[in-house]
C-alpha cells in the first residue's frame, strides 16, 4: 500500500446519503446524456465505417448501416498500413528508452539528493509544459546538422523522431518515477546500503523490483502520448514514407479525392491501439494521468 | 575511495546525460529560437544579421495575430470554464453512490486517450452545418437547435471549444472525483451535524477544501489551451476570416509553409512566454511548498 501511495487511485466508498426518489431519477438522467455526448463521435466514425460504398451518402449519416460492410475499414488500412507500421516503430523505442532514463533519474532525484537537485528538478519540469514550438526551428536544423556530422539520417527519419520524443519525454516520466520512489521507505534503502551495496546495487536489488506498477503508468503515458503527437511528426517526417499515422491521417482527412466513410475509418484506425489500451489498462492510465498532473 | 564518495560522483555521472540532453534541447534551442526572432531570416535563405524588434512589431500589427491572440483568450477562458463546470458536476454525480459508476467513468474519460487530430477529424463531420448534429437535432425534432457552428466567423471558436471539452472534461472529472475521495468522511458528517444544508455543506466546505486539485486543472488544462495546435489544424485551419486561428497554427504556417523564420520564432517566444506566465508561479511555489514538507 504504502508504494502506491505517490499515484492516486480513486477509492470506491462513496458518502451513505439517502435521496428522494426523483433526485436520483436526475443523477441518472444526467449521466446518461452525458455518456451520450461522449459517445456520440464514436458512434458516427463505427456506424460511418461500416456503411458499404453503395450506402455512403452525407443525408444518411445517422442512419444505421443495413449490412455490415469492412470496405472502408480494408480501403483505409490499405491507405495507412505503411504509417501504423511507422507508428509502433516509433513508439515502441521512444517508449521504452524515456522509461528506463526517468526511472535511473527518479531514483538519484528521490534517494540520492544532492546539493542543487532541488534547483535541478523544476528547471527539469519546465521541460515538460514548453509549448514545443519554441523549439522547433533549432530542433530541425540540429538534426539535418548532426545527422550529417554523424553520418546518420535523423531529420526526416522514424529513428530522428523517436530521439526527439525520449528527450522531451525525460522530464514527465522522471517526474512520475521521483514521485513514486519519493513513498519508497528510506530504511529500504539504508538496509541496503548495510548489506554493502552501493547506488547500482540498491536500485538494482532494491529498487528496480518495486518499481512495477510505476513502470506499467510511465509506459502507457509515454506510448498514448508518442502515438497521438502530431506537430513533432508532422515538422521532422516531411516524406509520405517516413510518416506516422497521425500525419497520414491528416493528409487522408484532408483529402478530397478519398471517400468520407474512409476517413472515418481512418480514423477509428488511428485511435484503435490507444483506445485498446486504455480498455485493458484503464485503470492504470487514469492512475497515470493523475499521477502526472497532480503531483506537477 | 569510500564508497559514499563514489555513489556520489555516480549519482551525477548517471543524471548528467538526461541534464545535458534537456539543457540543450530544452534551454538551449528556446535561446536559439529567442536569437532567431530577433534576426532577420525572412526567406528561405538563412540571414541572422540583427533585426532588434522588428518582428514582434510586424506580428502584433497584424490582423491575423491579433486575432490569435484574442482567440486564444476565449478559447482559454470558455474552455476552462467548461471543463471546470462539467468536470465538478460529473464528479459530484459519480459521487451519489451510483450504480455502474466504473462504466459511467470510463466513457467519460476515454476521450483522453484519443489523438488531437481524431478528435478534430471526428468534430469537423459533427458540426458540419449540412450534415453531423444538424441533422441529427432535424430527424428529433430539435431543429431550432440548428447552428452554423464553424462556419459562421463571430462564433466558429466555439465550435472547437465544444471539442476540446469533449476531449478533456472527463479527465477534469475524474481529478475532481479522487479530490471528493479524499475529503474524510467525518468532515462532512461534522458540517451536517451543524446544520449545514446540502448546498451550504459544498458551497463552505468541499469546494474550498477542491481548490488544490482546481489549480491543478487550471494549471493542465491551461498550458494546453495556450499551445493549442493539432486540434484547430485538423478540425478547422484557420477557419473563416482567421475565426479559428491560435498562434500555434500560425507559428506552423509562417515557418515550415512561408519560410518566414524570424517571425515564427517570434511567435513561438510569444507563445512560449504566455505559458511561462501560467507555470513558472505553479513550479516555483509547488518545489517550494515540497522542499519543506
Amino acid at each position: 500500500m504504502a508504494q502506491q501511495a505517490a499515484i492516486p487511485a480513486i477509492a470506491t466508498v462513496a458518502p451513505a446519503r439517502p435521496r428522494p426518489r426523483w433526485v436520483r431519477l436526475v443523477v441518472y438522467a444526467t449521466l446518461t446524456l452525458f455518456a451520450l455526448f461522449y459517445l456520440l463521435p464514436v458512434y458516427v466514425l463505427m456506424i460511418n465505417g461500416l456503411k458499404s460504398f453503395q450506402e455512403v451518402s452525407l443525408s444518411r449519416m445517422w442512419v444505421l448501416p443495413s449490412s455490415f460492410s469492412l470496405d472502408s475499414f480494408a480501403k483505409a488500412y490499405g491507405k495507412l498500413a505503411p504509417n501504423f507500421a511507422n507508428s509502433v516503430r516509433l513508439v515502441i523505442p521512444a517508449t521504452l528508452v524515456t522509461a528506463l532514463l526517468g526511472s535511473v533519474n527518479g531514483y538519484i532525484l528521490a534517494k540520492w539528493k544532492f546539493r542543487g537537485a532541488d534547483l535541478l528538478f523544476p528547471l527539469l519540469l519546465f521541460g515538460m509544459f514548453i509549448p514545443y514550438q519554441s523549439v522547433l526551428i533549432p530542433l530541425v536544423q540540429f538534426l539535418q546538422r548532426a545527422g550529417d556530422a554523424l553520418g546518420l539520417s535523423l531529420y526526416g527519419t522514424i529513428p530522428g523522431l523517436a530521439l526527439v520524443h525520449i528527450v522531451y519525454g525525460i522530464p514527465i516520466t522522471t517526474l512520475i518515477f521521483r514521485n513514486y520512489y519519493a513513498s519508497v521507505p528510506t530504511e529500504l534503502i539504508e538496509a541496503g546500503r548495510i548489506d554493502g551495496a552501493g547506488l547500482a546495487g540498491i536500485y538494482r536489488h532494491v529498487v528496480l523490483p518495486l518499481s512495477l506498477p510505476a513502470f506499467v503508468v510511465v509506459l502507457i503515458w509515454q506510448f498514448t502520448a508518442v502515438w497521438n503527437e502530431f506537430l513533432f511528426a508532422v515538422v521532422i517526417t516531411n516524406n509520405p514514407a517516413q510518416q506516422p499515422i497521425t500525419v497520414a491521417l491528416q493528409n487522408l482527412a484532408g483529402s478530397q479525392i478519398v471517400e468520407w466513410n474512409v476517413q472515418m475509418a481512418g480514423a477509428l484506425l488511428a485511435a484503435l491501439p490507444t483506445l485498446l489500451v486504455y480498455v485493458f489498462l484503464g485503470r492504470y492510465f487514469l492512475r497515470g494521468l493523475l499521477a502526472g498532473a497532480l503531483k506537477g | 575511495m569510500p564508497r559514499l564518495n563514489r555513489d556520489r560522483i555516480l549519482a551525477v555521472a548517471v543524471l548528467t546525460p538526461s541534464v545535458a540532453a534537456v539543457g540543450i534541447f530544452v534551454y538551449g534551442f528556446i535561446g536559439w529560437t529567442v536569437y532567431v526572432s530577433l534576426s532577420q531570416w525572412n526567406s528561405f535563405v538563412p540571414d541572422l544579421s540583427f533585426a532588434g524588434l522588428q518582428n514582434y512589431g510586424t506580428l502584433f500589427a497584424t490582423v491575423r495575430f491579433q486575432a490569435d491572440l484574442r482567440n486564444t483568450l476565449i478559447f482559454t477562458v470558455t474552455f476552462l470554464a467548461a471543463c471546470l463546470l462539467i468536470g465538478f458536476l460529473l464528479a459530484v454525480l459519480l459521487d451519489q453512490r451510483v450504480r455502474g459508476e466504473s462504466l459511467f467513468r470510463n466513457i467519460f474519460l476515454f476521450p483522453m486517450a484519443i489523438s488531437f487530430i481524431v478528435t478534430g477529424t471526428a468534430w469537423q463531420w459533427l458540426l458540419n452545418p449540412s450534415t453531423g448534429v444538424n441533422l441529427l437535432f432535424e430527424s428529433l425534432g430539435l431543429g431550432a437547435l440548428r447552428s452554423p457552428w464553424y462556419t459562421e466567423p463571430r462564433t466558429a471558436i466555439f465550435s472547437v471549444v465544444l471539442a476540446a471539452t469533449w476531449q478533456l472534461s472527463g479527465f477534469t472529472m475524474a481529478m475532481y472525483l479522487a479530490g471528493l475521495r479524499g475529503i474524510p468522511e467525518e468532515l462532512m458528517e461534522a458540517a451536517r451535524m451543524d446544520g449545514a444544508s446540502e448546498w451550504q455543506l459544498y458551497r463552505h466546505v468541499i469546494v474550498p477544501l477542491l481548490h488544490p486539485v482546481t489549480l491543478s486543472a487550471v494549471i493542465v488544462l491551461g498550458h494546453i489551451s495556450l499551445k493549442i495546435f493539432d486540434l484547430v489544424f485538423a478540425m478547422t485551419g484557420s477557419g473563416p476570416a482567421f475565426s479559428t486561428d491560435v498562434p500555434g497554427v500560425f507559428m506552423f504556417e509562417t515557418t515550415f509553409r512561408g519560410n518566414r523564420f524570424a517571425e515564427g520564432a517570434g511567435i513561438a517566444v510569444i507563445m512560449l512566454a504566455l505559458v511561462a506566465v501560467l507555470i513558472v508561479p505553479y513550479l516555483w511555489y509547488g518545489t517550494r511548498t515540497a522542499a519543506e514538507a
